[in-house]
């Protein structure tokens, strides 16, 4: 084995296991690489379900609708030949998550059950109870570990990615990682790695991702050439509950089930919410939106919480939170639509969801830019060809990512329940897309012994500099600036101003960490140095977010600038000259902007470009109206 | 209760796995809405024992942050469980934090539970596909009702509070533990996964196997996922009982 052509992995979660599961099955030897055991990986917080068209229901359900909306939902922003792939081979994945044994709810016939969620029409919604990325995630960590009990996967937990080695030419030829029981740095070779180490919501300080969800990964890669896509759209989900430690997620069910979400009138008003009288609390969703009220789209409701506690100062007792009120329910009733939900709340907030209103906010949630990745269009299809080995390449050759560090099939924003198929499905293709690129080798490549030792040897040195160093400043602090920044004005509502500013702050922030000074200067277990080095990297990326989201003016999916928002004439439809006139704007708007931002690292900072996308599956004709 | 003006923490430290323990104390300012990791997390940031000296921060594990991922289980005034949904209020103090004592010590609250995975390896914890590409076919049909009780022990997320619990697993015996034996119910439930039953029971019949349970039933009272552990080994002493006869009777 140890001469045979291998393949490196870094993050196992969805992404990371299917693309270890393919490699592997491709007769290639795969090392498996994660900052902690992969069943632990952050796809397990996924709760509602995964996307695919099986028409379980005998609704006409077609996998066309299923690329529509999510075309669609992303506003245009993606590659739509690849979006064409993942939907038309959604239901084969499911099949296949199926024979794994994946606990997927049934229908009394005995087949899988499929639901209704946000934005869709029919019930093409897979789930497993309440914790389907949870049940994706175990049935492919099974398979896995089969093939590491069989001697085709290595895993390496407990190990943190540092960089790529990078040859002179540029071309991967592995990674430099630290064992972080040990702290001790090695270099790794391989013929392809691919990485697929998640979101990168900790930038915003909280947010409802797990603690691990950096982005430091993808950012150490942008730091070494590899281009990154779209960085300034991140979805907001408009409910999430308060925490020290993390924003957690209250489903969207929640508002669909006849939640009301409520602050009172009066400023700063400190009664107890249940005794503030119907007449003084103000129900701005249903006051502004009386058509849709409180189920609005998430971006929608996100904007309108800001508006209501940022603009108005109506936060509920002068803090960055609303009531989200399901209390004119019944007990009986809220147990049987939303028990496992509320049950959280409880368990995390110690309150009674059932008889006192929650605390919400809007929080981060989701990244749907990353890593660049291409792919290799097949003409015949109008899709993306099956096994090519330019699928999920990024811009580094030998570099593959994958899962939500890369930046594909989103766009603008991202369609719920799409995001475990997404991770599966580009998981499965970047494997496939590595194996490919293996193929025919028979041994490793020769690499001069010296390009693995430089790499090794530049990043002991950045270990030793932060070891060594005595400033004043406290990593874990300057996390929470960062976080203060991206909340503050890179957050759901955006203006040119306040993103100078974000740019700014973010510089600051960068010199000061070379004034950083650890509390642990120890070689063992020592995760103020792990956590000190993912801070700087996040910081880098976090300007490369903070430049794109100015740069970009206009208004698409999860990016609002008010100033430049194309209003729908009110009342006017398609023929109508106002529409007419408002559609030519859109359209010319799109000439402008419908292209995707490539952010490339330079010495002076983000340079940031524009490139065309394959619109040939839907060319943008209309915009998108949820009247 | 009165709201206290500030938390105190007891925490058992360790170095390394080959240095002895020791405690040490650590105040925090009063918060409503906190919880273990996210004192931790306080902690590290301001790393003051309670005599006022300047500490390295302590170490431990934690992802998800919604009990969902299994990282952050360690014992709490006693009682193993996730810390993320240790909640501060209402917990009497001083707050006693403790790696589990069931496994090796990485440094502090962090430990190794690789024990537990490679148990998983032991018991063959998967079904056998023939690849993972589509084959045009699902799973055979499940009933409702089986399904939702093979839902009940996937949701384990080999967190080690029931191997804490349980006094015959520990460092010196062979006793695979509650949890991986759950996973032998589970994947013999299935109708494809059925097929490797026999080998799934052979593992857990020998040394270490399921004849180790001293049915305590400790680890069903401490499942932060209320796991039905103890009815899962019942089926599997059936199950294992039947091999043994198959077993005699095919020699």
């Amino acid at each position: 084995m140890a001469d045979k052509p291998n393949v490196i992995v870094v993050g196992g979660g969805l992404g990371g296991l299917w693309a270890t599961m393919r490699v592997a099955e491709a007769g290639f030897p795969v090392d498996l690489f994660s900052l902690f055991p992969v069943k632990r990986s952050h796809s397990c917080c996924a709760q509602g379900g995964i996307n695919a068209c099986l028409d379980v229901k005998g609704e006409h359900d077609t996998v066309w609708q299923h690329i529509v909306d999510t075309i669609k939902g992303g506003d245009y922003l993606a590659e739509q030949p690849p979006i064409r792939s993942m939907c038309e081979q959604a239901p084969g994945l499911i099949r296949t998550y199926d024979r794994m044994g994946v606990t997927f709810s049934r229908t009394p016939e005995g087949g899988m059950d499929q639901r209704l969620f946000g934005g869709v029409k029919k019930r093409r919604t897979a789930f497993a109870g309440a914790t389907t990325g949870q049940q994706l995630l175990y049935a492919i960590d099974e398979q896995v570990r089969r093939h590491e009990d069989e001697g085709r996967v290595r895993k390496y937990e407990g190990w943190e990615f540092l960089s790529a080695v990078l040859d002179s030419e540029g071309v991967c030829r592995g990674v430099c990682a630290m064992d972080l029981e040990t702290m001790e740095v090695r270099t790794f070779q391989a013929e392809a790695v691919i990485v697929a180490t998640g979101g990168m919501g900790l930038m915003w300080g909280r947010s409802t991702m797990s603690t691990n969800s950096t982005g430091a990964a993808a950012s150490r890669l942008y730091q070494q050439g590899c281009q990154f896509g779209n960085p300034e759209f991140a979805q907001f989900h408009p409910t999430a509950m308060l925490g020290h430690d993390k924003l957690r997620l209250m489903s969207e069910a929640c508002r669909g089930e006849g939640g009301r979400i409520w602050v009172p009138r009066e400023p700063g008003d400190k009664r107890d919410p249940l005794s503030i009288p119907e007449k003084e609390r103000f129900y701005f969703l249903e006051e502004w939106y009386p058509t849709y009220g409180n189920t609005v789209p998430r971006d929608v409701a996100s904007r309108a919480i800001f508006r209501a506690v940022r603009h108005m100062g109506l936060g509920v007792g002068g803090e960055n939170t609303v009531f989200l009120d399901l209390t004119h329910h019944t007990r009986k009733f809220l147990e049987q639509r939303l028990g496992g939900i509320l049950d959280m709340y409880q368990t995390f907030s110690g309150e009674d969801p059932y008889t006192r209103p929650m605390k919400v906010y809007p929080s981060m949630h989701y990244t749907m830019g990353g890593l660049l990745v291409g792919y290799e269009k097949d003409d015949a299809t109008g899709a993306m060809k099956e096994g090519s080995a330019r699928n999920h390449a990024t811009s580094i050759p030998g570099l593959y990512a994958c899962g939500e560090c890369d930046n594909a099939y989103h766009g603008a924003n991202r369609l719920g329940a799409n995001s475990l198929l997404s991770a599966s499905f580009s998981g499965r293709v970047a494997g496939e897309a590595a194996a490919t690129f293996l193929k025919g080798k028979k041994t490793r490549s020769e690499v001069p012994t010296s390009t693995f030792e430089a790499e090794q040897a530049r990043q002991v040195k950045l270990n030793e500099k932060l070891l060594t160093s005595r400033g004043k400043e406290n990593p874990f602090a300057l996390h929470r600036e960062l976080g203060e920044i991206m909340q503050e004005r890179v957050f759901v509502e955006r203006n040119n101003e306040d993103l100078d500013k974000a740019v700014d702050g973010i510089r600051k922030l960068r010199e000061r960490f070379n004034d950083v000074s650890l509390d642990d200067l120890g070689m063992r277990a020592n995760q103020s140095l792990s956590w000190a080095r993912q801070i700087h990297d996040m910081i880098v990326l976090a300007e490369v977010i903070a430049k794109a989201a100015r740069m970009r003016d206009e208004c698409r999916g999860s990016h609002y600038k008010a100033e430049f928002e194309l209003k729908v004439p009110e009342g006017k439809f398609a023929g109508s000259p106002e529409y007419e006139e408002y559609r030519a704007r859109w359209k010319s708007n799109n000439e402008t902007w419908l292209k995707t931002t490539v952010a490339t690292n330079t010495p002076d900072g983000p340079s940031i470009e524009y490139k065309p996308i394959d619109i040939s599956v839907l060319p943008p004709e209309a915009p998108r109206d949820y009247r | 209760m009165a709201t206290p003006q500030e938390f105190l923490f007891r925490i058992k430290r360790q170095d390394s796995p080959d240095t002895a323990p020791y405690w040490e104390q650590f105040r925090m300012p009063y918060a409503p809405g906190h919880n273990v990791v996210s004192a931790l997390m306080y902690l590290r940031e301001h790393p003051v024992n309670s005599a006022g000296n300047k500490v390295a921060p302590v170490v431990w594990e934690c992802n998800c942050m919604e009990e969902v991922c299994g990282a952050c289980a360690m014992l709490v005034n006693g009682v193993p469980r996730q810390a993320c949904a240790a909640l501060l209020d209402g917990l009497p103090q001083p707050i006693v934090l403790e790696p589990l004592s069931k496994f090796r010590v990485v440094r502090d609250l962090q430990i190794d539970r690789s024990r537990m995975f490679e148990a998983l390896k032991k018991v063959k914890a998967w079904i056998r596909l023939d690849h993972g590409g589509d084959i045009h076919r699902h799973a055979p049909l499940i009933s409702p009702d089986e399904q939702d009780a093979r839902y009940l022990f996937s949701r384990c997320m080999t967190c080690g509070c029931c191997m804490e619990a349980c006094p015959q697993f520990h460092q010196n015996s062979t006793f695979i533990g509650p949890a991986p034996l759950a996973q032998v119910r589970l994947h013999n439930s299935h109708p494809t996964g059925a097929y490797d039953k026999e080998e799934r029971l052979h593992a857990i019949m020998g040394e270490g196997g399921i004849t180790d349970c001293g049915n305590a039933q400790n680890c069903v009272q401490v499942c932060p996922k209320e796991i039905p552990l103890t009815t899962a080994i019942g089926e599997l002493g059936r199950q294992t009982t039947a091999q043994w006869l198959r077993d005699l009777f095919a020699r």
